[in-house]
């Protein structure tokens, strides 16, 4: 095994909990940070000057969701997105006091629902319905359909999931909101550069994603809101971003952000072609080579750069400590990784064995990989599961070649 | 990134013991696969009654690997009655130290020995026989909480979860734990008692607001949608007392309705110390 670590040039292979910034992205934004510092809102033509730069952006994102720009808000993070669509939609229906959500939400989306099932922030306790997903990770329309009600204010369903990559029904879902006039917003966060999110065809109120998913810095992040929403705004002060977000406009990230947008945008078809075929190369080379490994969720309804892959008897963390020697960056949904005792909450949801869900890894591409890296590790990783098994007191039995006392 | 020592890191990437030893005299397994860690040690004596051999196989993480590497490195050419001695102490520090999340993997260590040895002695192993299961999510016995609350000095569930991962699931045994804390360090330990201080009490009007308002908006609809229902019919300080109308009423899974769903909920929301009781088909005493 190589002791040298490689820091400076990893494989990545963690594309959903982060990305590179785009050389092209560096590049838009630097003018921001150095002489073309105005504020947009100024009056000034040096100030004045740079607001074309953030309406320029706005449109790049815009065009990447087939919207209006004067539907886009520029806010700091998808959580920030989150959280403000959805307490906006609490706000536009105070008689309302039932949200849907589903059991495998990001952080961003299922903390602040539990938060408001307990009444927290002196508001109102809101009924929290979360949808409960079936073992391939799809979400249970039936159940979602029984869950609306006429006190629902808010439906939030993530389109694809951030550790499986499963999809989600969006237009499905938000036709059903639409039919009885009630809020839908989707956390796209990792939906959004990876499958189209055409917006404008699409029964969708609102809409999270994060710069940080497609390319850009972390700490910028946009939320649509379809025009002729409902909408009451998050964070109170100054009239920008049309009065719905208060605080002078982040301008190197916004354009950061538009650039990457439009980059994603033109990358969009080389997710499905080349990013999927590394995608598929890797993990159909791991189950040949890796006996009693499965992959978790639906595999003909995910997104094109993730897969999530369980062995048996060995642990996750283990797994992603091997695969640090070798510079390769991975993420796994084991108990030891997430800091808390139990496997990922998404695992658990769909019913995924302990004993799998312990060992299980996900990796996620982006347009950068190479099929090199992805031979690289398909060299490294399955040895790393035989060399944790020989360690593991389980499993033996089925190899009677090398038999247990 | 957890932060691991060197040492840490160096007895995870190469374990100088793993693997097997046929026929040992001492053979014993903790923990299991659903729990995310297991320790299987082996160990063979010599005549004179020394670990002239020993060899582990473990599943988990990296320090669980680590200290099972740890244990076996310290109790090598010692006497049982020596080896016996060893605390999960000794194995973090023989590692440079653990994460504070991780030393329930220098527990585990140590408990595999004693195991061992107990089966030796065809004696009980009092931290898994005797004892009775409080965390039902990882299996830990009240004698392993209490052994860790007075060896470490703990004074918090949080804390207990490092060392034990008791408490670490479903949270359901939080209570439990704490009463043992309490019996072993006394009624409300100081800090203990100024970390419940900071949640502001709440007036009997507010609790009792509170529970009418999630029975009324969240459990009724919840039983409800499968043909049950639910009636509040008094609640008497931190005693709720409902009746299961309904499917509920009679349905199989009545208890777990009532304790797992309802007092649970009830517990989380409102007051940890809430009873729920089904009084369904008769009326409280002196009712009308």
């Amino acid at each position: 095994m190589r002791e040298t670590t490689a820091v400076d040039n990893p494989i990545y292979l963690d594309n959903n909990a982060t990305t590179a910034v785009a050389p092209e992205v560096r590049e838009a934004m630097l003018p921001f940070l150095g002489r073309l510092y105005g504020n947009p809102s100024s009056i000034h033509t040096f100030g004045g000057q740079v607001k074309a730069h953030v309406d320029e952006a706005r449109q790049q994102v815009a065009d990447l969701l087939g919207c209006h720009p004067t539907e886009v808000i520029f806010t700091s993070c998808g959580t920030e997105s989150d959280n403000t669509a959805i307490m906006s939609a609490l706000d536009c229906c105070p008689e309302r006091h039932h949200v849907i959500t589903t059991r495998v939400e990001h952080p961003a989306v299922k903390n602040l629902c539990q938060m408001l099932a307990q009444g927290g922030r002196g508001r109102p306790l809101y009924r929290v319905t979360e949808i409960p997903v079936d073992a391939a990770g799809l979400l249970d329309v039936p159940a979602f359909e029984d869950a609306l009600d006429d006190a629902t204010a808010v439906v939030s369903v993530m389109w694809a999931n951030n550790e499986t990559g499963v999809l989600f029904p969006v237009e499905a879902v938000g036709a059903r909101c639409r039919e009885r006039g009630i809020l839908f917003h989707t956390d796209a966060v990792q939906a959004v550069g990876k499958v189209p999110t055409n917006v404008s065809e699409l029964p969708i109120d609102m809409l999270s994603l994060s710069g940080h998913k497609i390319h850009a810095p972390k700490g910028v992040g946009a939320l649509y809101v379809r025009r002729g929403t409902r909408f009451s705004p998050y964070i109170i002060g100054g009239h920008q971003e049309g009065n719905r977000r208060g605080g002078t406009e982040s301008v190197p990230l916004a354009v950061a952000l538009g650039k990457a947008a439009e980059l994603a945008k033109q990358n969009l078809k080389k997710q499905t072609t080349q990013v999927a075929a590394l995608r598929d190369r890797i993990e159909r080379g791991l189950l040949e080579n890796a006996p009693d490994a499965r992959v978790n969720g639906c595999r003909d309804q995910r997104l094109p750069n993730t897969t999530n892959v369980s062995f048996e008897y060995v642990e996750g963390e283990a797994i992603l400590l091997m695969l640090d020697q070798h510079g390769i960056c991975a993420s796994s949904g084991s108990a030891c990784t997430t800091g808390s005792l139990e496997p990922s909450h998404v695992l658990r949801a769909m019913g995924v064995p302990f004993t799998a869900a312990h060992g299980s890894i996900r990796l996620s591409l982006s347009v950068y990989n190479t099929r090199q890296e992805i031979d690289k590790v398909l060299e490294v990783l399955p040895p790393i599961i035989r060399r944790l098994r020989e360690i593991s007191p389980f499993g033996h039995d089925k190899e009677p070649a090398k038999s247990k006392a | 990134m957890w932060d691991y020592t060197d040492k840490v890191k160096e007895h995870f990437l190469h374990p100088k013991h793993t693997g097997v030893i046929e026929r040992p005299d001492l053979d014993a397994t903790v923990g299991n696969i659903t729990c995310g860690d297991a320790l299987r040690l082996m160990v063979k004596l010599d005549e004179a009654g020394r670990i002239a051999d020993a060899k582990f196989q473990t599943f988990g993480c990296a320090s669980a690997i680590a200290s099972s590497d740890a244990l076996i490195e310290l109790i090598r050419g010692k006497t049982l009655e020596e080896a016996e001695g060893l605390t999960n102490d000794d194995i973090a520090q023989y590692l440079g130290g653990l994460p504070e999340a991780k030393m329930h993997c220098s527990v585990m260590g140590t408990e595999a020995l004693q195991k061992a040895i107990a089966q030796y002695r065809h004696q009980p192993f009092e931290l898994e026989d005797e004892g009775t299961v409080v965390c039902r999510c990882f299996g830990v016995t009240d004698k392993l909480i209490e052994k860790v609350v007075r060896d470490h000095n703990l004074h918090t569930v949080e804390q207990v979860t490092h060392f034990t991962k008791a408490g670490g699931g479903c949270q359901g045994c939080h209570p439990d734990i704490e009463a043992i804390i309490e019996k072993v360090h006394g009624p409300r330990a100081e800090h203990v008692a100024k970390a419940r201080q900071r949640r502001a009490p709440m007036t009997n009007l507010e609790r009792m607001t509170r529970i009418q308002q999630i029975i009324e908006h969240e459990i009724r609809p919840m039983l409800q949608q499968d043909g049950g229902d639910i009636e509040l019919i008094d609640i008497d300080g931190k005693r709720v007392q409902v009746a299961l109308r309904g499917h509920c009423a009679w349905c199989r899974v009545r208890d777990f309705t009532l304790k797992g769903s309802i007092e649970n909920r009830l517990r989380e929301v409102v007051d940890p110390q809430i009873v729920v009781e089904d009084v369904g088909g008769r009326l409280p005493e002196g009712a009308p």
